[in-house]
């Protein structure tokens, strides 16, 4: 069985009178401990196709089923367990809890799906670089520094599925490399399954497959 | 998880102590001032129940002589014709130079005697002084002890203070009366087939029991207006606990985000966050009761102060935590957090996860909350105007005062919005410009403080108004109304006839004051007794009169009533009074007699002996020329060897009353001052906490070339300009709110209506105190800005996303 | 269980006479007066101070306590009852207040025309504090009323309380009247008689009242040596004599309308300045009007050692009267109601074997309880077996 299974899925934004479809009819499907690459246009709906997938907001029409758990059956409630205990999350924004230090961002997720494992955490700082700063607060680090505490914060309940929405953006390239290099290297270590928006052809084409949105399609 | 979850939300906390600290800080106030009126009142009701339990005064009907004095033969007299009585002999005895009522009864028969009764552990008092034993409540006890009486002072909390119970064989040795009783208390169940009063005791009166109990009905305005004190208080300190609730929501939206994208559901979070505000809830709560009780422990000796010298009521107010009102503090606590935290909660509820730029904006529109806040002030407004036109009494003036306030201060932000719009198109140059409208978009964060600043000054410059209106008419009367030169108070009716003898040669004139006490209408009333006089006809403060007035007075044919009389039961010239039994006079006129809680009526003296025989003449006005005071007051004391307060010239006595008013209002004055506090440190912690969120502001125009201390003094003057914009509406209010007071609940609780002046001077001062607090919690704020590092503002644009 | 008595010092002291009247042996129990220190006379004494508690002001109940440490010493100042000191009328009828207790107590069964039985009651107690009188209120006097109508399916009574002193209440020897408020034992005999060969009787509250006259056919009869007393092997004695042979008539004043009566009476005047001993519970006391003509008065005292001490005064049909130690009374509860609370003998067997009387003493309202601030049982009673006839009996200290 696979990991991601999506039908037919469709969404569509509707502000004030105007209906805008975004995802028209998508099909995907993704195993555990593979990783996937999703380029696109911007506005092409890349990352709400990515929210669909992390169960953070409802979709029109389709299906989606991670491990065999189709999300339309799920209510808030459900979706939130889900997201806690299967799902990792790291987003262009680095969404770190400003007022917690980066050891306790960096274990967050964990402690909260009573997963916590010190050795683990112990090693994910270690390998991401983190232990200089682990008393340290958010705004005391760089901006890739912080997108390394949110990587570790999503890797750290050991989620089989991991979901990065362009989590590079904001970084020089040389600074970009070295996260996503780490980030790589711990989807491989973990055996999580890696949906990565990106729009770099050349780290797509790292990955194990590829896929492009456009007109609310893969094409 | 709901522990990790609610650490962090509580780590928060930790990041910004100032926050914590104003919130805490706000809840403990509001709770405090609340818990405090709460503690005085009941405090106060409970020492009135212990009174009425203690004299049980007024609930049995009693047997009064019209000569003053009731011989015991006639007591017997009436005992054994089946009459169910027992005597009281009440007087006066002076204890370390205060006096001390002394209660003489018969334990066999009277029905305090069960209050008397002994505690286990009492059995071994020494009989030799079992005789000779006093019963007073714990403080008289010690005064009595104090005095070195040799008597023995056996502490019964059931007794009055002020009061001391005896064996009316012990009284009337202490009173030197033997033989003689100051009144009989009717028993209940009385035998069959008893002859009537007139055929055993024809010279008896009977006064039947009261149905109310004076002092809870007369101090009931009293507290109701402490009460609407203490709301006021509660609600200014609620402005602090909003604003501070409002803006941790507002600042840990992220979190809050990131919590529901790990996985924490909707409504997880929600309780958890309820959870934490009901755990800081109790904590300030558990703080403001300390506070509250700190508070009222200081305000309680003016409280008892205020109730004796206004209503006459003997209170003993000692301050015990009771359960009431510390549940009542609590809950107060949580009931308010709540209701300071539902916007937050309501956003929390519906935060969405996903942000996006545009969801956020459309939850906030500053301008229709400016029109929400404005029709609901105006309805506010209307209701109030509406409930005084249509309705009067207490309550009615307390729904006007509310409606008032709370309408002004919703009506507040629109009108400072308005001014700001205005200012801003006038203003010249970019800079002016940009601080007009930056002050504008700044208002939201700052509404409630100012609110707050606003209901606090209106509330001093009303209650301000009130007190010193009611003082000058107060001290205008006094000029008035005290004419002789010279108070003197003999110790026996003997002595008096003495004095009396011995002064008219010497004098203008000898103005005897002698008044009977007795009940009209069942409610307690004094009626006094005067000589035709020019000093009545020329000074006595008439409100209202017949022609003729004080020729008919002196003739008997009319009588003057107090204007707390005449308000209460509704009496005005040309109505008919009836005084006693067989005895009716038309009213003539009606004079105004402050700080007096009971009914009081003038007659002519011939006329009330004719009624009460007894009434004691001890008391004199004297009228001479103001140059012979000393000597003359020099010349009683060493002859009739009158301790010196018994003699009293006209100054001291100005002053004792003045002294007595100033004590009266001490405690509003005191709530005044603290929720004026209150209003400042609402600002100052509003300023504090948009401090974080002004610096992004500011950044752009420090960037654009203005100096950091530029741009704090600018920061000082919005501040400073808000207050005084502020100020400026709060004045009509608070006259509004002073109008009331006088017009409405003063006449309400206390049956006299006031002159209301204005006292500019007092504007003047309280407006730059509003000014100086604005200041001050702007320079703080300014000051950090001033130091404030360059990288600081820097990192603004680092972070600008 | 401990020495603790129920019944107020207040109440009738039984009449128990003293083991020499008769020239029999003492009782076997060797009792001593405890002293001071013994937790039993403790506990007495702070019984007795509770009891008085309301009647007199705390101190002054203190005072009473701390007085009976020294009982009947010189110290304390009031008179003792001694042997051989002559009863002399009129004075005696009148109040003693020398002496700390006293009381004048009357007892009547009445019938009406219609064959019901009712009882009436009239008591006036004295207490002094400290011996002797003054006039007005430093009189160290205080008076006490009891008045009560017993009918079979009613119970009602009034107390009054009055100060020495004022005139408010007092006994006066000539011409013989004892008072308080407005009820009234007067004296209305002619001259020649014993002032209480007459007697008018009057008492009222909210809910009934009485005017009954008496008349004595009898002498008075004088318990012990010539009204000497004695009541414990330490001592202690009282002045005591009865007047035991009234007919009665006159009308109550009850809700339902006024009834005519008549009837029998007896009355009772004993003074002293002791109290009870501290061993003793309560008692159990009888005034029987036999219809043969005799008298009986009887009483046990409970003690809680459960040994009960009796004493009885038998009058012959022609006036003679026996005096009978421990012993010769015998009183058995047959039946206890529940009154006021507590278990009370309603149904007694009562024995003088020496007269051949063995009777049955059945209370005429069981619920006769006197709820006053001294609460006691006291009640009309009928008497038949080997004898017939009618009487009061008292009972005090249940629990
Ligand atoms: N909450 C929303 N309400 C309405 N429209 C939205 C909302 N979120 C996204 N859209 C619209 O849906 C479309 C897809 O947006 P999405 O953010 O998925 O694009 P994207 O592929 O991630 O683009 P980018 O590469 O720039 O991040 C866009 O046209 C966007 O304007
Ligand atoms: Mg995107």
């Amino acid at each position: 069985m696979p990991l991601l299974e999506i039908e037919h899925l469709a969404k569509a934004y509707v502000t004030g009178e105007e209906r805008q479809p975004v995802l028209e009819d998508v099909d995907l499907v993704l195993d555990a401990g593979e990783t996937l690459a999703l380029t696109g246009e911007s506005g092409s709906g890349k990352s709400t196709l990515l929210h669909l997938v992390g169960a953070l907001d409802g979709f029109d029409a389709g299906e989606i089923r991670l491990a065999g758990t189709p999300l339309s059956g799920l209510d808030e409630a459900g979706r939130a367990r889900l997201r806690l205990a299967s799902i990792g999350l790291v987003f262009q924004q680095f969404n770190l809890v400003p007022s917690l230090t980066v050891a306790q961002n960096l274990a967050l997720q964990a402690r909260m799906a009573g997963r916590a494992d010190p050795d683990w955490l112990a090693e994910l700082g270690q390998r991401l670089g983190l232990s200089r700063f682990a008393d340290r607060y958010p705004q005391q680090l760089s901006g890739g520094q912080q997108q390394r505490v949110a990587i570790g914060r999503a890797l750290a309940a050991r989620p089989p599925l991991l979901l990065a929405d362009e989590p590079t953006g904001n970084l020089d390239e040389t600074t970009s490399d070295r996260v996503l290099e780490l980030m790589l290297e711990l989807v491989d270590d973990t055996g999580a399954a890696l949906f990565l928006v990106t729009h770099s052809r050349q780290l797509a084409g790292r990955l194990d497959r590829h896929l492009h949105l456009s007109r609310g399609r893969i094409a | 998880m709901n522990g990790v979850a609610l650490a962090t939300l509580l780590s928060h906390w930790r990041r910004h102590p100032l926050q914590l600290f104003t919130l805490i800080t706000g809840l403990a106030l509001a709770t405090g001032l609340w818990t405090a009126v709460q503690a005085i009142n009941a405090e106060a009701r409970a020492s009135y129940a212990e009174a009425e339990a203690q004299l049980a005064a007024g609930r049995q009907a009693l047997l009064v002589a019209r000569d003053g004095t009731i011989p015991v033969d006639q007591y017997v007299t009436l005992r054994r014709a089946g009459w169910r009585v027992s005597p009281v002999l009440e007087g006066e005895v002076e204890y370390n130079g205060a006096a001390v009522t002394l209660l003489g009864i018969d334990p066999l028969t009277s029905p305090l005697a069960r209050h008397l009764a002994p505690t286990d552990g009492e059995a071994g008092l020494d009989p030799l002084a079992a005789r000779r034993t006093l019963f007073a409540g714990p403080a008289t006890a010690e005064r009595i002890r104090s005095a070195g009486t040799g008597l023995q002072v056996v502490v019964r909390d059931a007794v009055a203070p002020g009061t001391a119970i005896a064996d009316i064989g012990l009284a009337e040795t202490l009173l030197d009366r033997p033989g003689t009783l100051s009144h009989l208390v009717v028993l209940s169940a009385q035998p069959r087939g008893r002859p009537p009063l007139d055929a055993v005791a024809p010279g008896l009166t009977r006064i039947e029991a009261s149905g109310a109990h004076d002092a809870r009905r007369l101090t009931r305005s009293f507290h109701l207006n402490l009460t609407a004190l203490g709301l006021l208080s509660f609600a200014v300190g609620l402005f602090i606990v909003q604003g501070t609730v409002g803006l941790a929501f507002e600042q840990r939206r992220g979190m809050f985000r990131t919590l529901r994208a790990i996985g924490l559901p909707a409504r997880r979070l929600l309780a958890i966050a309820l959870a934490e505000l009901l755990a800081l809830a109790l904590l300030g709560g558990a703080l403001g009761i300390a506070l509250g009780y700190a508070i009222a422990a200081a305000l309680v000796p003016d409280v008892a102060a205020t109730l004796r010298g206004l209503y006459g009521a003997a209170v003993d107010i000692g301050l015990a935590l009771r359960p009431g009102w510390i549940a009542a503090g609590l809950g107060m606590a949580l009931l308010g957090t709540l209701l300071a935290a539902a916007q937050g909660l309501w956003r929390l509820r519906r935060l969405p996860v996903l942000a996006t730029a545009r969801a956020e904006a459309a939850t906030r529109s500053n301008a229709t909350t400016l029109r929400f806040q404005a029709l609901a002030g105006l309805a506010s407004l209307g209701l109030a105007g509406s409930v005084i036109a249509g309705l009067d009494g207490l309550v009615a003036g307390f729904v006007f005062v509310a409606g008032l306030l709370l309408g002004a201060a919703l009506l507040l932000p629109p009108a400072l919005a308005g001014m700001l719009a205005l200012g801003a198109r006038l203003a010249r140059g970019p800079v002016a410009q940009w601080a007009w409208a930056d002050t504008r978009e700044q208002l939201p964060g700052l509404s409630l403080a100012l609110m707050a600043l606003l209901l606090a000054l209106a509330a001093n410059i009303g209650v301000g108004t009130m007190v010193s209106s009611f003082k000058q008419t107060f001290t205008g009367w006094l000029d008035q109304r005290l004419v002789s030169e010279l108070y003197v108070t003999a110790e026996t009716d003997a002595q008096g006839q003495a004095i009396h003898d011995w002064l008219e040669p010497r004098v203008d004139a000898v103005l005897p004051i002698r008044h009977a006490d007795t009940r009209i209408d069942g409610r307690p009333a004094a009626i006094y007794g005067i000589v035709d006089h020019e000093t009545y006809r020329r000074h006595w403060p008439l409100l209202a009169s017949a022609p003729r007035v004080w020729d008919r007075v002196a003739t008997a044919e009319g009588a003057l009533i107090n204007e707390q009389f005449a308000r209460r039961a509704g009496l005005a010239p040309g109505d008919a009074l009836p005084l006693a039994p067989g005895w009716r006079l038309p009213v003539v006129g009606v004079y105004s007699d402050y700080g007096n809680p009971d009914r009081q009526v003038i007659v002519a003296l011939d006329a009330l002996l004719e009624r009460f025989p007894g009434v004691a003449n001890r008391q004199f006005g004297v009228r001479v020329a103001p140059d012979r005071v000393e000597t003359l007051a020099a010349g009683l004391r060493d002859r009739f060897g009158l301790p010196a307060r018994s003699v009293i010239d006209q100054a001291a006595v100005k002053a004792h009353s003045l002294a007595i008013f100033d004590k009266t209002f001490l405690v509003t004055g005191a709530l005044n001052v603290l929720t004026l506090g209150v209003a400042g440190f609402a600002i100052l912690t509003s300023l504090l906490t948009l401090w974080t969120m002004r610096l992004p502001r500011l950044a752009p125009l420090w960037a654009l070339g203005l100096t950091r201390p530029r741009l704090a003094a600018m920061e000082l003057l919005r501040s400073v300009a808000l207050a005084g914009l502020t100020f400026l509406l709060a004045l009509p209010l608070g006259l509004s709110l002073a109008w009331a007071l006088l017009a409405i609940i003063n006449v309400e609780a206390f049956g006299w209506r006031l002159p209301m002046f204005l006292f500019p001077g007092d504007w003047l001062t309280l407006g730059a105190l509003a000014l100086l607090a604005a200041a001050l919690a702007a320079a703080l704020p300014a000051w950090r800005l001033y130091r404030t590092p360059p990288a600081e503002l820097l990192e603004v644009f680092a972070d600008e996303r | 269980m401990n020495a603790r008595p129920k019944a107020p010092v207040w109440e009738r002291r039984p009449r128990r006479e003293g083991p020499g009247t008769l020239g029999s042996p003492r009782p076997v129990r060797d009792r001593e007066v405890a002293p001071t220190g013994d937790p039993a006379h403790a506990r007495l004494q702070k019984h007795l101070a509770t009891l008085l508690a309301v009647l007199l002001l705390t101190a002054w109940s203190a005072a009473q306590a701390q007085g009976f440490a020294g009982l009947g010493t010189a110290a304390e100042g009031f008179a003792v009852p001694e042997p051989g000191r002559a009863l002399a009328f009129p004075a005696d009828h009148g109040a003693h207040p020398d002496y700390r207790i006293e009381w004048w107590y009357l007892t009547a069964n009445l019938r009406d025309g219609d064959g019901r039985d009712y009882g009436i009651q009239w008591t006036l107690f004295r207490s002094a504090l400290s011996p002797g009188e003054a006039t007005g209120w430093q009189s160290p006097q205080a008076w006490m009323g009891h008045a009560a109508v017993t009918l079979p399916d009613d119970h009602r009574f009034a107390e009054r309380f009055g100060r020495g002193g004022i005139g408010q209440a007092g006994v006066q020897a000539r011409p013989f009247r004892a008072w308080i408020d407005e009820w009234a034992l007067t004296s209305r005999a002619g001259p020649g008689q014993d002032a209480l060969d007459r007697l008018r009787v009057t008492a009222g509250s909210p809910d009934f009242a009485y005017t009954l006259d008496l008349e004595a056919h009898g002498p008075l009869v004088f318990h012990g040596e010539d009204g000497y007393s004695v009541k414990s092997e330490a001592g202690q004695a009282s002045h005591y004599y009865s007047q035991p042979f009234y007919r009665v008539s006159g009308t109550l004043d009850l809700p339902q309308g006024p009834v005519e009566v008549t009837g029998q009476a007896w009355l009772d005047h004993e003074w002293s300045s002791q109290p009870l001993a501290e061993t003793q519970e309560g008692w159990d006391w009888f005034s029987l009007h036999l219809d043969d003509g005799s008298r009986l008065m009887g009483f046990r005292l409970r003690d809680t050692d459960g040994d009960h001490y009796t004493s009885a005064t038998w009058i012959s049909p022609v006036r003679q009267v026996e005096t009978l130690s421990h012993g010769a009374f015998r009183a058995e509860p047959l039946e206890t109601d529940r009154v006021a609370g507590r278990a009370l003998p309603t149904r007694w067997r009562v024995r003088l074997p020496v007269r051949g009387i063995d009777v049955t003493v059945d209370a005429v309202n069981p619920d006769s309880w006197m709820g006053t601030r001294y609460p006691y049982w006291e009640g009309p009673v009928t008497v038949t077996g080997s004898h017939t006839g009618r009487g009061y009996l008292e009972m005090t200290g249940y629990e």
